[in-house]
């Protein structure tokens, strides 16, 4: 007997149970953390580099100045196999005291931060004001010729700003890489 | 706290030793150690092993530790005493063998100058050590030598580096005691899964070609892992083989013992694990030289994994039943349920696998064709064992084809006798190893199996062996060969024989005497026998040449890329045996 279901009929749908042993790589966002010592992000990298596992985002910074924690929020891509690797790597260093994925726990609210200037006259100026507020981005400096725009959202919402601004005059951004909690109020 | 109360940084590494019950230190002084020293030799609880180069005090370590137990210390100073210890913090790693090494830094408040043998030593040893630190401020050093020691012995054992500027050795500060120290960094084992582990009691109640393949895991964790693992092979009469690593955790006597499995493993071993149908891996990582072809690795067994480490399982292979923690701990708790349920196997199934086993068995791969003018490598192995096997013997060996003529021809009743580079395959690794276990076991044999090309490349321990009186028998298979790489260049390219050959040897009986031992020299198959008495009654160090035949190749082999059921047996069988695809591999 064969199965004649349609591919995504719906989330329920057997069809969608896909092995987590096949060789299918998907973005994860791990959060982690970690005792803020010195050479502690080193550490973490190196395991990436060294075990040739990928860094699509990395943001790191103190979170518990009391008990000296960082949280580490890395974006990374793999097959599930490579990605429950990654955590039991991260999970076998001294100083890492919780590994969360983010991805396989549930919804999580990710967002990043970035920093757009934009150079331009009359026209253009006008327009990457008036987008600007379509987005949501604020005006946070400003000369005759340019906007510098600072812009929240998740990472979609960030590229898709950027391709806009890009014929209006885009010269610089800077972007912050995700950083994400599980939403509910459960700790992750 | 009044000044009375503090002492000095090099003090305090001294007294943390002891608090950890440090009797032996090998190491290599300098610079940047030297206020570590200077208190070394202001006391008389830690004796010093003066090595002749740092990566040997690293190689003495391991050997000390692998025999022992215990866990192996190392001093350096920084720059290159601290770069020379990679590669033996590397082998640490690799084959979980416990040490620490403390190093001399540069002051402080010249780290990141480019001062006079710096350099930066917790960056180099990071991804070589299971973790590092650089020490700042003396009132924290004991918390981290203490802590350090904690980490190298836990969980998965490692090594460790504790790098010591030397302002910080001078400076005064606090000590911590051993027991005052927090514990928290320590990774907690994750529960057992109970589940899981009624599952795996299942299939190996029902399994009708079941193996057990165990590691060095299993001696890691103990002697009562031992003892379990051999009661449990008694008690289910399962066939039983092993790693590299863990040889002697099932005695080569047993009746259930099948030999070393992998690469160079026996017949009836790999092909017992490519025709199981359950497979107990105990202590053991599934590395790519146990199970060559990974998508044809034993294809239709149910497969248990008992580790230490997460990350061990599904690394390589995807198992069906994980048990995530100490080997002693699973083990005892797998044998109970199960003789709780009644001690059950599948025995009329058992007595047919054992039946092709047999069968297997009568390959007998281990076969070669001996020689009445020429030693071959094979049989001055056998002889060595035949000769050796009933003393309180210890064997290292470096790394080669000797190594695995070892591994396949010596017997090892009980753990912690056999002590080889596995992981990392380092040549070098086997004479500083025996000076390490020397000086744990003053009293028994120890030989290193070397190759000559292998030893050479820590002879200058030679002076190590001499000062100390160790009476260690440097056993040298000697072919002028780099025989592992002769091998594959003659089976994979297409025998062009680059650089594989050992120009301008020393004479190794003239090297013996200028370091004032015995040197022995045999090329007479009837006089191996008395060479080797020879070399086992001399009361000293000794450098026995060996000269074997040269073109002998290791088998059986399970070529690159290829299967456990597609080993190549001998020379006959050989051509085309590997690959383009398998020519890639290592």
């Amino acid at each position: 007997m064969s199965l004649k279901l349609k591919k995504g009929v719906n989330n329920q749908s057997a069809y969608n149970l896909r092995d987590p042993n096949l060789d299918y790589e998907a973005a994860h966002t791990l959060s982690i953390i970690v005792d803020n010592e010195s050479g502690v992000l080193a550490r973490v990298i190196g395991l990436f580099s060294g075990r040739g596992y990928n860094i699509d985002s990395l943001t790191v910074a103190e979170v518990d100045p009391n008990g000296h924690r960082s949280r580490i929020t890395i974006v990374t891509t793999g097959t599930p196999k490579v990605v429950n690797q990654i955590k039991a790597q991260l999970n076998r260093m001294v100083p890492v005291h919780e590994v969360t994925d983010l991805t396989l726990k549930g919804k999580a609210v990710q967002r990043e931060l970035a920093i757009f200037k934009v150079v331009g006259n009359g026209n253009q100026r006008v327009e990457s004001l008036r987008l600007a507020d379509v987005f949501r981005a604020k005006v946070v400096d400003s000369t005759l010729k340019s906007f510098t725009f600072e812009l929240t959202g998740n990472s979609e919402k960030i590229d898709a700003f950027a391709e806009l601004m890009t014929p209006l005059g885009l010269k610089e951004i800077a972007r912050t890489g995700i950083v994400a909690l599980l939403r509910g109020d459960n700790s992750s | 706290m009044t000044q009375a109360n503090k002492i000095t940084g090099a003090e305090i590494v001294i007294k943390a030793l002891i608090d950890q019950g440090v009797d032996t230190v090998f190491g290599y002084p300098g610079g940047a150690i030297l206020p570590i020293y200077d208190e070394l030799f202001q006391q008389k609880k830690i004796k010093h092993i003066l090595v002749r180069h740092e990566q040997a005090a690293t190689h003495a370590a391991e050997g000390y530790a692998r025999s022992t137990g215990k866990i192996g210390v190392v001093f350096v100073t920084s720059g290159p005493g601290a770069t020379n210890s990679v590669t033996g913090l590397t082998d640490a790693l690799m084959d979980s063998v416990p040490i620490v090494v403390i190093s001399g830094q540069v002051p402080t408040f010249m780290i990141g100058n480019d001062a006079f043998q710096e350099a930066d030593t917790v960056g180099i040893t990071r991804p070589c050590t299971k973790h590092n630190w650089l020490v700042k401020d003396t009132n924290k050093l004991a918390e981290i030598i203490h802590k350090a020691f904690e980490v190298a012995g836990s969980g998965r054992p490692g090594p460790v580096l504790v790098d010591v500027p030397k302002d910080v050795q001078f400076a005064s500060g606090r000590y911590t005691k051993k027991n005052e120290i927090k514990t928290d960094f320590i990774k907690k084992e994750p529960s057992i899964d109970v589940k899981m582990l009624d599952e795996a009691i299942n299939r190996l109640e029902l399994a009708e070609r079941p193996i057990i393949y165990s590691g060095g895991g299993v001696i890691n964790s103990g002697q009562s892992a031992v003892n379990l693992l051999r009661n449990l092979v008694a008690g289910t009469n399962f066939p039983v083989t092993s790693t590299l690593m863990g040889l002697g955790s099932y005695p080569a006597s047993g009746k259930n013992w099948l030999g070393m499995l992998g690469m160079h493993g026996t017949y009836e071993a790999n092909m017992s694990m490519h025709d199981c149908d359950f497979m107990l891996c105990i202590g053991a990582r599934f590395d790519d030289r146990i199970t060559g072809r990974i998508d044809a690795f034993s294809p239709n067994s149910y497969k248990v994994h008992i580790d230490i480490d997460p990350s061990s399982i599904n690394k390589n292979i995807t198992v069906e039943a994980p048990l995530i923690g100490d080997v002693s701990k699973i083990l005892s708790m797998l044998t109970a349920r199960w003789k709780e349920r009644g001690s059950k196997v599948n025995k009329k199934k058992l007595s047919a696998w054992w039946k092709s086993i047999n069968n297997w068995k009568g390959v007998q791969s281990l076969g070669y064709e001996n020689s009445s003018s020429v030693i071959k490598p094979q049989y001055a192995v056998q002889r060595l064992e035949e000769l050796t096997k009933s003393y309180n013997r210890f064997v290292s060996t470096e790394v080669g084809q000797h190594q695995m003529w070892a591994a396949q021809f010596m017997g090892f009743e009980e753990p912690n006798r056999w002590m080889t580079s596995g992981g990392l395959g380092t040549m070098g690794y086997g004479f500083p190893a025996s000076i390490g276990i020397q000086i744990a076991h003053p009293t028994s044999l120890v030989i290193n199996v070397a190759g000559e090309a292998s030893w050479l490349m820590n002879m200058q321990e030679l002076g190590t062996a001499v000062q100390y009186r160790l009476p260690v028998k440097q056993f040298i298979l000697n072919n002028e060969r780099l025989g592992m790489v002769r091998q594959w260049q003659e089976l994979l390219h297409g025998e062009r024989y680059s650089h594989s050959w050992s120009d301008a040897l020393p004479d190794f009986v003239k090297l013996a005497e200028a370091y004032g031992i015995k040197g022995i020299r045999c090329e007479d198959p009837a006089r191996l026998d008395d060479s080797i008495r020879e070399m086992i009654d001399y009361p000293g160090p000794v450098i026995f040449d060996c000269l074997v035949e040269k073109h002998e190749n290791c088998f059986p082999m399970i070529p690159s890329g290829k299967a456990h059921n597609e080993m190549i047996l001998g020379e006959q069988t050989e051509e085309n045996s590997i690959s383009d695809d398998g020519a890639v591999l290592v």
